[in-house]
């Protein structure tokens, strides 16, 4: 099986996440940035298949900043065969919906594809639908929010959880299938995976390689435009009391004075 | 003046009340339409509550295809061809937000995602972000005709309305590509209290309940003030409470008059779910855990004793 996984590298949520106030997208340089915690999910999905299945190769696939190259290795020293990086200047700023675009076109550079693999919801956009996007601009079935995933054949069967309840869908490959944060724990990289993964290729492309006219991407002529962005003041703590056997009361008196009971 | 299309979020025949939120807020953009996607028999059903809340037209596609989402997606698609919308409104979900993506990438349209307000400016759409759990709010307008507007639930106040209502039926257009198909389905159905994202007040629980079992305590205070249950992550990851109710990254983002945190350290995670709500209550036993930073009061104890104390004082004030 051909499968591709499309790994983003997001801010650490762990770190205090910023927008830059000059052009109001994601101030990358101000936090840590990872390899997102679903994403590396799917990297995971991606691997099982791939040992149940012979003959299978893993290409992950990543848009992003040039320091994107850290998500990838994660990735190959995962166990990921290889990967194409988009990756140009251009690409700052684009929207959900470029980003969809720019994502299909890399995937039409990887030839015959039998299964594309990703998260359901990055961590910093948290758009929730670029799968399904993709694979409404590539005309394939998305089986989404993936607790379990199982191919038979040529059959790829979900059962997508979410807090609406769960759905079995099924289709059949090629298809588009993005994973929950609870379908499995991801391996660690062994050392001789990631000595491996540095030998591993990786292809950087730019939008001109990928056959995307600049025109498409960017900031300039996103879909949509952040206007405005500030942060919103912390909350600061107010009182805080030890408990003297009177806590209970304490905070209904609070309540009372606050009007809430 | 402009249509405003609004997807109506429905099970078993009942309007979801973020479908009325979604009424309310498109009236900042012009007139509502409502548009039901269903199995047949679905439209007369809900058309009372969407004229209730001031749906002039109420665009009805019946269809019992199994296949998954995009007949919601095919049926706005073509509506926003005939019709030119000034707007879609989509409820955030899982579903919502993977209709409203899709819907914008095959429209050509802007995708304003999980926003908390809605406004017109310079004649076109625009919207407001609350983003990386409230640290952050943002302006953004959409550069397309028809943009497609994901609202995420509680952030709108709903008014009652009368609205026409007239009621027309659409075609679901043919599939332009392959669609999952749906093999079997079960919704969660809430039980007796609240929903998350429509509470005024939540009581959650963190790891310091300690149990399935001892979740009663929080479940409690909870009936006591009419609340909704919540659960931090590692509540939810021990298995002391299921995951459609955990808050934070996520989980839901929730914002009401009043958050009452048990045994919850208030990780950075968690409070990006919660910290926007007006007040908030914390008990704790560790005098330096996080959650007291922005708690309006807190309580250094153990949960197990301030709680029930709490929901005793919360009844007696009620009889
Ligand atoms: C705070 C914030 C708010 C935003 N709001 C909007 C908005 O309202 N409208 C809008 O159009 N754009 C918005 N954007 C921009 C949008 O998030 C980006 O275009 C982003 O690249 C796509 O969305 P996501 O990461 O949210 O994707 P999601 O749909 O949440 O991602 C799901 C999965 O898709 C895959 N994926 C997504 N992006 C990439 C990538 N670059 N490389 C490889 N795989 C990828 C991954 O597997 C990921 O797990 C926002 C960005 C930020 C930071
Ligand atoms: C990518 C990512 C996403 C995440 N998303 C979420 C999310 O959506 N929601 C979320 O909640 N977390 C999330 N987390 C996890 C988060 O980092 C924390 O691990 C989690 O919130 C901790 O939950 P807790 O406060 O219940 O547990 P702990 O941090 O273990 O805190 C338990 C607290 O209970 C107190 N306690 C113990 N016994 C008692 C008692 N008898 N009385 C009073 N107090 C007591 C302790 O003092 C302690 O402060 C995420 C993490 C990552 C990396």
């Amino acid at each position: 099986m051909n499968i591709v996984v499309l790994v983003k590298q997001v801010p650490d949520t762990y770190s205090e996440r910023k927008l830059s106030s000059g052009d109001h997208t994601l101030d990358r340089d101000a936090t840590d940035a990872v390899l997102d915690e679903i994403d590396e999910r799917a990297v995971e999905s991606a691997l099982q298949l791939k040992e149940a299945n012979d003959g299978s190769e893993v290409t992950v696939v990543a848009m992003g900043p040039d320091r994107a190259t850290d998500a990838i290795r994660k990735a190959l020293s995962m166990g990921a065969d290889k990967a194409v990086h988009l990756s140009d200047e251009a690409l700052h700023g684009s929207c959900a919906v470029q980003t969809t675009r720019a994502l299909a076109k890399v995937i039409g550079t990887l030839g015959e594809v039998d299964l594309i693999l990703a998260g359901n919801e990055a961590s910093d956009g948290r758009t929730g639908a670029v799968p399904a996007m993709i694979a409404d601009v590539l005309g394939l079935p998305a089986l989404t929010h993936g607790r379990e995933l199982t191919v038979e054949g040529s059959t790829v069967t979900v059962r997508r959880e979410t807090d609406d309840g769960v759905t079995v869908l099924s289709a059949e490959l090629p298809a588009v299938v993005s994973v929950n944060e609870k379908i499995n724990e991801p391996r660690y990289p062994s050392f001789k995976g990631i000595m491996a993964a540095k030998k591993k290729p990786v292809t950087t492309l730019t939008l001109a390689d990928a056959g995307i006219d600049a025109s498409e991407v960017g900031l300039a002529t996103a879909l949509s435009t952040v206007t405005s962005s500030q942060p919103k003041p912390p909350k600061s703590g107010g009182e805080k009391v030890e408990d003297e056997g009177d806590g209970g009361q304490k905070i209904a008196a609070f309540l009372v004075g606050q009007k809430l009971i | 003046m402009a249509e405003v299309l609004v997807l109506v979020d429905h099970l078993d025949g009942e309007i979801k009340k973020s479908t009325f939120e979604l009424l309310t807020a498109a009236r900042a953009l012009g007139e509502p339409s409502a548009v039901v996607v269903g199995p047949a028999g679905s439209g007369g059903k809900l058309s009372e509550g969407l004229k209730a809340h001031g749906a002039a037209k109420i665009y009805v596609a019946e269809t019992d295809s199994s296949d998954f989402l995009t007949p919601q997606v095919s049926v706005l698609a073509s509506l926003v061809e005939s019709k030119d919308p000034a707007a879609v409104l989509i409820g955030v979900s899982a579903d919502g937000k993977e209709i409203a993506g899709r819907l914008a990438v095959r429209t050509n349209s802007a995708l304003l995602g999980d926003v908390v307000g809605v406004s017109a400016v310079d004649g076109g759409a625009g919207a407001t972000h609350s983003v990386f759990g409230g640290a952050f709010i943002a302006e953004a307008k959409a550069n397309t005709a028809h943009p497609v507007i994901t609202l995420r639930p509680g952030s709108v106040e709903v008014e009652a309305a009368d609205g026409a209502g007239a009621e027309e039926s659409v075609e679901v257009p043919a599939a332009s590509g392959r669609s999952a198909t749906v093999q079997s389905r079960e919704p969660v159905t809430g039980g007796d209290r609240p929903e998350l994202t429509e509470a005024s007040v939540i009581v959650s629980g963190g790891r310091g309940v300690g149990s399935a079992e001892q979740f009663s305590v929080v479940e409690g205070l909870a009936d006591s003030l009419g609340a909704a249950v919540g659960a931090s992550r590692a509540a939810v990851d021990s298995g002391f409470y299921p995951h459609q109710f955990q808050v934070g990254q996520t989980g839901k983002t929730v914002s009401p008059q009043l958050y009452i945190a048990l045994g919850i350290s208030g990780a950075i995670q968690h409070r990006a779910g919660m910290q926007t709500s007006k007040t908030i209550i914390a008990v704790n036993k560790d005098p330096e855990a996080p959650i007291f930073e922005i708690a309006d009061f807190g309580v250094v104890g153990d949960l197990f004793k301030v709680a029930p104390q709490l929901q005793e004082e919360v009844t007696k004030r009620k009889s």
